[in-house]
C-alpha cells in the first residue's frame, strides 16, 4: 500500500494540472472563437512569404492541371 | 458630396495602440477570414488584425494617431466587406464576466469529481473484498479534503440562490440542492470520523457538476443571442449630422452626441435625438411613436422626438437627450405600467420545485421518525434520512429544463430567430391568440409602388428620376420601384408640395395631387386603392397619379393559416386608420381587428384579453408597440422593428418573411413537451430511488448510479427538441 504516497499526490497533480491548463485556456482567450482557430490551421500564408523552390515544385503541377 | 464622419468615440487606447471592434456583415467562411485579416495586414499602419469567425467581428489595432477609425472601415469596404464599430456595452461585459465564473466552477466541480470518484471507485470495490479500514478512512479523508473545498467554491451560485430566495420568502430549486449539499458534506465527515463504511463526498460533487452544466448552458444560450443581438444594433447604429463650433457638419454616431450639441435633421431622415428646433420649418411623421399617421408641423420653438421621420424640410436642433435617453414621456410611462402591471410567470421548474421539496423534506422527516419508532437508534435514523434528502437531490430536475431549452434555441437558431429568455420558450407554448400589429409587422416596413402595373414604363422611369431627387420616403418609393435610376439635374424641392424640374424645355412636378393638378386623375386611382397615399406626376399635358402603400409581406396569408391550423386566434391591433387596417385584414381573412388605437388603448385591449384568460402572444415592431410587447405573456419582433420594440420583446427574427412566427410556436410547443417529459421522468426516478433510500439501502455507489443515470436521460431526451418532427412539420406547415 505504501505505493499510494507516490500514486495519489500523481493523480491528484495530474489532474490540477489539467485544471491549471484549462484556466490558462479561459484566461488567454482560446474559447473566444471556436469556429475560426480551425480553419486557420489551413492557412497557408506562411508559404507565401518564403517561396522556397520546394514549394515552388509543388505548385508546378498544380498550375498545369 | 462627401460627409465627413467622426467614429473616434468607438476607439480605445492602451499603451500608444488604438483599438477598434467592428462587427461586419458577410463573414461566412474561412476564406472571408482570410481575405480581411490578409488584406488589412498588407497595410504597414496596421499592427493587427484578427477575426473572430464565431462572432463575425474583427479586432484592429493601430499605432495611435496614424490612422482615422475612418479609413480602416474604407479600407474593409475595398475588400468588399461592409463594417460597423462596435462598442461593447456595460451588460455585455457582465454577461461575459458571469459566464466565465461558471465555466471556472464547471472546471473545478468536473476536477474535484474525478479525482473524489477514483477514490471512491477503490472503495466501493474493497468494501465488496478486504480493504482495510485505515486505507479506507486515509481515502475518506482524501476525498473530503478536496471535496470541502470544491463544494465551498463551486457551490456557490446555489448557495446564493437558495438564500436569496429563503429571504423573499419563497422556495426555489436551489433550496432542496443546498440543504442535499450540505447535509451530505456535514454526514460524511461525521461519518468518516466515526471509521464508518460510507461517505457521501463522490455524490455531492457530482451533484454540483451535474447541475453546474445545467447552469452553464443556460448562460451560453442567452449570451450567444446577446452576441448576435449587439451585432445587429452595431448594423442599424444610427447617426446624427452635429455642427461642429466653426460651422462645419459632422457625421456622428449617436453615442458621440451630447446634450447641448446642435444637430441638422435633414428632410427624409430618421430624428435621431429628442431636441428643441432652432431653425426650419418642416412637417414629422410620427407614425412609429404614436401610431398618429397624419404628418404633424414643426416650427422654431416646437419639439422633436427620436423615431419620428422629418418629411419636408431641413431643421436645426438642439439636442436635449441623445442615445438611451430618447423617449417619449407618454411611452416611458405606459412601458413602466405594462413591465408593473404584467403578472410575474413562474417558470416551470419553480412550479416544479414548489411542489417537490415540501414533499421531499417531508418524506425525509417521515423516515427519520419512522425509523426511530422502529426503534432504531437515532443516529442511524438521522444518517437514512440524509440519505434520502441525498438521493431526491434534483439533479435530472437541474438539467431537465435548460438543456431542452439550450436545445430549443439552437434550433430556432438555425432558423435566424433569436430567444431572449430561455422561458419565453413556456410562454410561446401557452399562447392561445396571436395580436398582430399593422404596419411594418404583417406588411413590409418600407412603403411601396402599389399601381405599377397600371402605369406606362416610360413615365414611372421619368417621375423615378425626379423622385429620386428627393429624400421624402413617398418619392424613394417611386425611385425604388425603377430601380434607383439616376436623379433629374436642377430639381427644385417645394417645400410641402412637391419637386419641380425643367425637362426638355417644360416643367417637370411631381407632389401633392393639387399640385400637379391631377384631381381627375387621382380619384379614379383612389378608387382603386383606397387607402394608400397618392402622388401625383405632370409633364406639359402628360400625367398620373402613383399610389403607394404597405405591401403585405410575403407570406403573411401562410403565416395566417399556419398560426389557425396550430389553433391560435388571430386579431390586428393598429394604430393606423380604420380604411387602412379593414382592407389589411379583409385580405388575410382576419376578423377581428380594431384600428386608430393609442399605445394605451393597445395596453387596455391586452389586458381585456388577458382577463378573458387569453395567453397573448404579441408580435410588432413600432415605438408605439413597445408597451403592449412588454405587456403581453410572450411576444415577437421583426428584426426590422424600433430599438425600444426590439428590447422589449422576448423573440426577435431576422429576415422579411413572417414564417418564423409560426416556426418557433411549433419548437416551442414541442420543447415545452419534451420539459414535461423530462419532469415526468424525474418523477419516475424518485419513485423509484425513494423507496430504496428509505429502506436504507442506499449506498454512495447506489447515489452514484442513480444520479448520474437520470441526468443521462433527461439529457438525451432533451436532444430530440433540435431533431425529427420540427423541422419536417414545420417546413410543411410553412411551406
Amino acid at each position: 500500500m505504501n505505493i499510494l504516497v507516490i500514486l495519489f499526490p500523481l493523480a491528484l497533480g495530474l489532474g490540477l494540472a489539467g485544471l491549471a491548463g484549462f484556466f490558462w485556456c479561459m484566461r488567454t482567450g482560446q474559447y473566444n472563437d471556436l469556429e475560426g482557430s480551425g480553419w486557420r490551421v489551413l492557412q497557408d500564408d506562411d508559404l507565401i512569404d518564403d517561396p522556397s523552390p520546394r514549394t515552388n515544385a509543388m505548385r508546378e503541377p498544380e498550375r498545369a492541371r | 458630396m462627401a460627409v465627413q464622419q467622426d467614429l473616434s468615440v468607438f476607439v480605445h487606447h492602451h499603451d500608444g495602440i488604438d483599438g477598434m471592434e467592428l462587427a461586419v456583415d458577410g463573414i461566412r467562411c474561412a476564406g472571408c477570414m482570410h481575405a480581411i485579416e490578409k488584406g488589412l495586414k498588407r497595410d504597414s499602419s496596421i499592427l493587427s488584425a484578427r477575426v473572430n469567425l464565431a462572432l463575425k467581428r474583427v479586432t484592429v489595432e493601430w499605432r495611435e494617431g496614424v490612422l482615422r477609425p475612418e479609413a480602416v472601415i474604407e479600407r474593409l469596404a475595398r475588400l468588399g466587406f461592409k463594417a460597423y464599430p462596435f462598442l461593447p456595452s456595460e451588460q455585455q461585459d457582465s454577461v461575459t464576466r458571469e459566464e466565465a465564473r461558471l465555466l471556472r466552477y464547471l472546471g473545478v466541480a468536473g476536477f474535484a469529481a474525478m479525482n473524489i470518484m477514483l477514490l471512491s471507485v477503490s472503495v466501493w470495490s474493497g468494501n465488496a473484498s478486504d480493504i482495510n479500514p485505515v486505507t479506507r478512512d486515509l481515502f475518506h479523508w482524501l476525498s473530503a479534503l478536496i471535496a470541502l473545498p470544491t463544494a465551498a467554491y463551486a457551490g456557490r451560485p446555489f448557495f446564493e440562490s437558495a438564500l436569496r430566495a429563503l429571504k423573499a420568502g419563497a422556495v426555489n430549486m436551489d433550496v432542496p440542492i443546498t440543504l442535499g449539499v450540505v447535509l451530505a458534506l456535514g454526514m460524511s465527515v461525521v461519518e468518516t470520523w466515526n471509521h464508518a463504511e460510507h461517505a457521501y463526498f463522490d455524490g455531492a460533487v457530482m451533484l454540483l457538476f451535474f447541475l453546474l452544466i445545467g447552469r452553464y448552458l443556460d448562460q451560453l444560450m442567452r449570451r450567444r443571442t446577446r452576441d448576435l443581438a449587439g451585432n445587429l444594433a452595431a448594423l442599424k447604429a444610427e447617426t446624427a449630422t452635429r455642427f461642429e463650433r466653426d460651422g462645419t457638419t459632422i457625421v456622428v454616431p449617436i453615442a458621440a452626441v451630447s446634450p447641448g450639441d446642435l444637430v441638422l435633421v435633414q428632410p427624409g431622415e430618421r430624428v435621431a435625438i429628442d431636441g428643441l428646433v432652432e431653425t426650419g420649418r418642416s412637417e414629422i411623421d410620427q407614425s412609429l411613436v404614436t401610431g398618429e399617421t397624419m404628418p404633424m408641423l414643426v416650427a422654431p420653438g416646437g419639439r422633436v422626438h427620436a423615431g419620428t421621420t422629418n418629411l419636408s424640410g431641413a431643421l436645426t436642433v438642439r439636442v436635449e437627450a441623445a442615445g438611451s435617453g430618447t423617449l417619449l414621456d407618454e411611452i416611458d410611462r405606459l412601458m413602466a405600467q405594462a413591465v408593473e402591471s404584467r403578472s410575474r410567470y413562474v417558470h416551470l421548474s419553480d412550479r416544479a420545485a414548489r411542489l417537490y421539496a415540501p414533499l421531499v423534506h417531508a418524506t425525509a422527516l417521515a423516515t427519520l421518525l419512522g425509523w426511530i419508532a422502529f426503534g432504531l437508534p437515532w443516529q442511524q435514523a438521522l444518517i437514512i434520512a440524509i440519505t434520502v434528502l441525498i438521493i431526491t437531490c434534483p439533479c435530472a430536475l437541474g438539467l431537465a429544463i435548460p438543456a431542452v431549452q439550450v436545445v430549443a434555441a439552437s434550433a430556432l437558431f438555425r432558423r435566424k430567430i433569436m430567444l431572449k429568455e430561455g422561458d419565453a420558450l413556456e410562454r410561446l407554448a401557452e399562447a392561445d391568440m396571436v395580436v398582430f400589429d399593422k404596419t411594418g409587422t404583417l406588411t413590409l416596413p418600407e412603403p411601396e409602388l402599389l399601381n405599377a402595373d397600371s402605369l406606362d414604363v416610360d413615365i414611372v422611369r421619368q417621375a423615378a428620376a425626379l423622385a429620386a431627387a428627393s429624400r421624402h420616403p413617398l418619392a424613394q418609393a417611386i425611385s425604388r420601384a425603377a430601380g434607383d435610376p439616376a436623379p433629374v439635374h436642377a430639381a427644385h424641392e417645394h417645400q410641402g408640395l412637391g419637386l419641380v424640374a425643367l425637362v426638355d424645355g417644360s416643367e417637370m412636378r411631381l407632389g401633392s395631387v393639387s399640385f400637379c393638378e391631377a384631381q381627375a386623375e387621382a380619384e379614379l386611382v383612389a378608387a382603386a386603392f383606397p387607402t394608400t397615399s397618392l402622388i401625383a406626376w405632370r409633364h406639359g399635358d402628360a400625367c398620373a397619379v402613383f399610389a403607394i402603400g404597405q405591401r403585405l409581406r410575403p407570406d403573411a396569408h401562410a403565416c395566417i393559416a399556419a398560426l389557425r391550423q396550430l389553433g391560435l386566434g388571430v386579431m390586428i391591433l393598429s394604430g393606423d386608420r380604420e380604411a387602412a387596417v379593414a382592407s389589411v385584414a379583409q385580405e388575410l381573412g382576419i376578423a377581428t381587428y380594431r384600428a386608430a388605437m393609442r399605445p394605451d388603448e393597445k395596453l387596455l385591449a391586452l389586458a381585456d384579453l388577458a382577463a378573458g384568460g387569453c395567453k397573448i402572444l404579441m408580435v410588432g415592431d413600432g415605438l408605439n408597440d413597445a408597451p403592449a410587447l412588454a405587456k403581453a405573456h410572450v411576444s415577437i419582433s421583426p428584426v426590422s422593428a424600433a430599438h425600444l420594440a426590439q428590447a422589449a420583446a422576448d423573440i426577435v427574427f431576422l429576415g422579411d418573411s413572417l414564417a418564423p412566427v409560426a416556426a418557433s410556436i411549433l419548437i416551442a410547443r414541442k420543447a415545452r413537451r419534451l420539459m414535461i417529459q423530462n419532469l415526468w421522468f424525474a418523477v419516475l426516478y424518485n419513485a423509484v430511488a425513494v423507496p430504496i433510500a428509505i429502506a436504507g439501502l442506499a449506498t454512495p455507489l447506489v447515489a452514484a448510479a442513480a444520479m448520474s443515470g437520470s441526468s443521462l436521460i433527461v439529457t438525451f431526451n432533451a436532444l430530440r427538441a433540435g431533431r425529427g418532427a420540427v423541422s419536417t412539420a414545420a417546413e410543411r406547415t410553412i411551406s
